[in-house]
């Protein structure tokens, strides 16, 4: 047995603040990116009437599913008694918190009406998955930062496996009920799906996980802290079973839609029409976001370099934007089936017709500020508090020190 | 299901300037309404603004899409006009096409199969169940007692669930600030709108302005009324001709109904 001594962050003086720095500067572009949008108007944007939610919400969203991903390792060593985890459940805690918050600021500052976020917390209409959601991110912020009381003061670690096991179930609930924003729409031919629920905790999983993986390949050699290969391992391992079954999933999401008559035809502009999003999905979806990640997992030489893991993080990362890209815009960008059986011969308002978006830079400064808050958070907070463990060395069995 | 019972006042958003302004053109139109021989009929009808909507009314709407011609946009000209947008307003100059907002479109199809052609009038549908209700975070968006689904433009965030949410496409996000715009008709910057039946001439007895203009043409291919009442012109016509609702498959009940496709 030996003992995990977690450690503030203090090893590189100049060199994180210049990191912090160039990523405080990321967010401060976003923060003007979003003021010129919300002091002009949203026609500054891409987006439009027909695509309403554009690559904000991508981001935001893949941030949020990202979150309840990143919370999985603290699971497994808290829920699933897999101790060899434990040394990273601070860390995969505040991954968790800081992931969230990234997404919840891009998704708030792309409100038609950010002023009136104070209205979104007082006015709950219950029979919105919204409303649930807003209570289930912000409770998962509260419930994630108990945990990690948990884990950081010696007098509550006997909560700890209870305050996992909350947390555990939240973000299972939470990212269901992500999956429901899209589900539950019925009015699409590419959302109105429940298996969109489960797909994005499948999600959640491998996304959570490739951003926890490029923090620990990056902060461990880069503060000298030793990073055991049999935990590395771990989570290639995790890592890929994660990105399969997301693809598993993908595969019978799209076949379920193009069996289905009334969806063939908006399944086929996804898959086949060689559009941006038909590009999307193949390209960067399931190639770049899964078969290359699998490649870089699994086979040799590649499964034993630990830069092949890394740049397999980024790419599921890349995969999961281009996934969420081609679910979200691309399913607005299809036109609603308002008059089955009927060819639209003119609209006033381009029914039938394939409506056009095209992201603006703002929006991706904003989305991509997320994850540059994201970031500073978490280097602030490993920066101040005990979160990392200084060393991680190979080990049967390991505990944790707490406190 | 939530029913809200607002008046029209209620889902305004009237700045406090406004209050005496309004109750300047209310005391001017009762003044002009009260006229003799001046539409005694309609105010008969006509709801008081300190009285909530009433669930023993249920508004409704019936399209006769063989009564509506290609070339004629009379009732999308007066919805701009009574409720300031498109060519209603000055608003909305920097806004692309596809940004700018609309309440009611014309359509025009061809059946695949048998190759007739229909030419019918879109608008919100004022569901029964609206999707847009059930969705709405904080509750913006709501149906009133008397079936009129309505946004409130003090609660509404802009998150645009609700246009997500819509199989009509019935909704618009408004994309820049807005200056022009009619008294009893607010709208603005980051929220969302739709048709509203023109509940402002609803709750003073008269009928939505689409309607009007449609009949003032002769073309008399809109009818609106109270569907909870046997007696009214639109219940009678429901039981003698076959009228469907668009996307019917959805079961959400709209009270909106179109005749001839």
């Amino acid at each position: 047995m030996t003992t995990i001594v977690y450690m503030p962050l203090k090893e590189k003086q100049l060199g994180f603040y210049l990191i912090l720095a160039a990523f405080g500067v990321l967010v401060l572009v976003g923060l003007l990116a979003a003021w010129y949008m919300e002091s002009n108007g949203h026609y500054v944007t891409g987006m439009n009437n027909q695509v309403v939610w554009g690559l904000p919400h991508v981001f935001a969203i893949f941030l949020i599913v990202a979150a309840s991903g990143a919370l999985n390792t603290a699971s497994i060593a808290s829920v699933f008694r897999k101790t060899v985890y434990k040394p990273l459940a601070r860390y995969s805690a505040l991954m968790a918190i800081t992931l969230l918050i990234g997404g919840l600021t891009v998704l708030v500052l792309d409100l038609g009406r950010p002023d009136r976020l104070i209205i979104a917390m007082t006015h709950y209409n219950f029979t919105s998955i919204f409303a649930w959601n807003i209570i289930l991110y912000t409770g998962l912020i509260l419930v994630a930062v108990i945990y990690l009381w948990t884990m950081l003061e010696a007098r509550m670690a006997g909560y700890n496996h209870q305050a996992g096991m909350a947390a555990f179930i939240w973000r299972i609930v939470l990212t269901t009920g992500t999956g429901s924003i899209f589900g539950f729409i019925i009015a699409r031919s590419a959302f109105d799906a429940a298996i969109l629920a489960p797909m994005f905790v499948v999600m959640s999983l491998g996304f959570g996980t490739a951003c926890n993986l490029i923090g620990m390949l990056t902060l461990f050699p880069w503060n000298n802290r030793p990073l055991g290969e049999d935990l590395v391992h771990r989570f290639r391992k995790n890592l890929g079973i994660f990105v399969a079954t997301n693809l598993y999933f993908v595969a019978v999401y799209h076949l379920t839609n193009l069996y289905f008559r009334n969806h063939q035809e908006a399944e086929q502009f996804i898959l086949f029409t060689g559009n941006i999003y038909s590009t999307l999905f193949w390209i960067g979806q399931v190639i770049v976001g899964g078969f290359i990640p699998l490649m870089l997992l699994f086979v040799e030489p590649f499964r034993r370099s630990r830069g092949s893991l890394l740049l397999a993080s980024f790419l599921v990362i890349l995969g999961g934007l281009a996934q969420l890209y081609v679910l979200i815009i691309g399913g607005q960008a299809y036109p609603m089936p308002l008059f089955p059986g009927m060819e639209i011969l003119s609209s006033g308002f381009y029914d039938g017709q394939i409506a056009q978006y095209v992201p603006s830079l703002p929006e991706a400064l904003l989305g991509i500020s997320g994850f540059a808050l994201t970031i500073v958070l978490t280097l602030v907070v490993l920066r101040v508090l005990p979160m990392l463990p200084q060393a991680l060395i190979d080990q049967k069995q390991t505990s944790a020190r707490h406190g | 299901m939530k029913e809200t019972h607002y008046s029209s006042q209620q889902q305004s958003s009237p700045p406090q300037t406004d209050l005496s302004k309004r109750k300047w053109i209310g005391g001017a139109a009762a003044l002009v309404a009260l006229s003799p021989g001046l539409r005694l009929v309609e105010l008969a009808a006509a709801k008081p603004n300190d009285q909530p909507a009433s669930s023993a009314v249920r508004w409704g709407m019936l399209v006769d899409t063989e009564r509506c011609t290609d070339s004629c946009t009379a009732c999308v000209d007066a919805c701009q006009l009574e409720n300031g947008w498109g060519k209603g307003s000055t608003d909305e100059s920097r806004s692309r096409a596809t940004q700018k907002a609309h309440w009611i479109r014309k359509v025009k199809l061809r059946d695949r199969e048998t190759g007739k052609t229909h030419i019918l009038p879109l608008f919100c549908q004022h569901c029964e169940n609206p999707p847009c209700v059930d969705v709405c975070p904080t509750g913006a968006s709501f149906k009133r007692a008397d079936g009129i689904v309505l946004v409130d433009k003090h609660i509404c965030i802009g998150c645009r669930y609700c246009m997500m949410a819509c199989p009509y496409k019935a909704r618009s996000f408004i994309h820049e600030a807005l200056h022009d715009q009619r008294v009893l008709v607010p709208r603005g910057k980051g929220t969302v709108e739709s048709c509203t039946f023109c509940v402002q001439r609803v709750d003073r007895g008269e009928q939505p302005a689409c309607v009007e203009a449609c009949a003032k043409l002769g073309n008399k291919a809109l009818t609106f009324g109270d569907l909870s009442d046997p007696e009214s012109a639109i219940a009678k016509q429901r039981t003698e001709v076959t009228s469907r609702a668009i996307r019917a498959d959805l079961a959400l009940n709209p009270r909106v109904r179109y005749q001839g496709i």
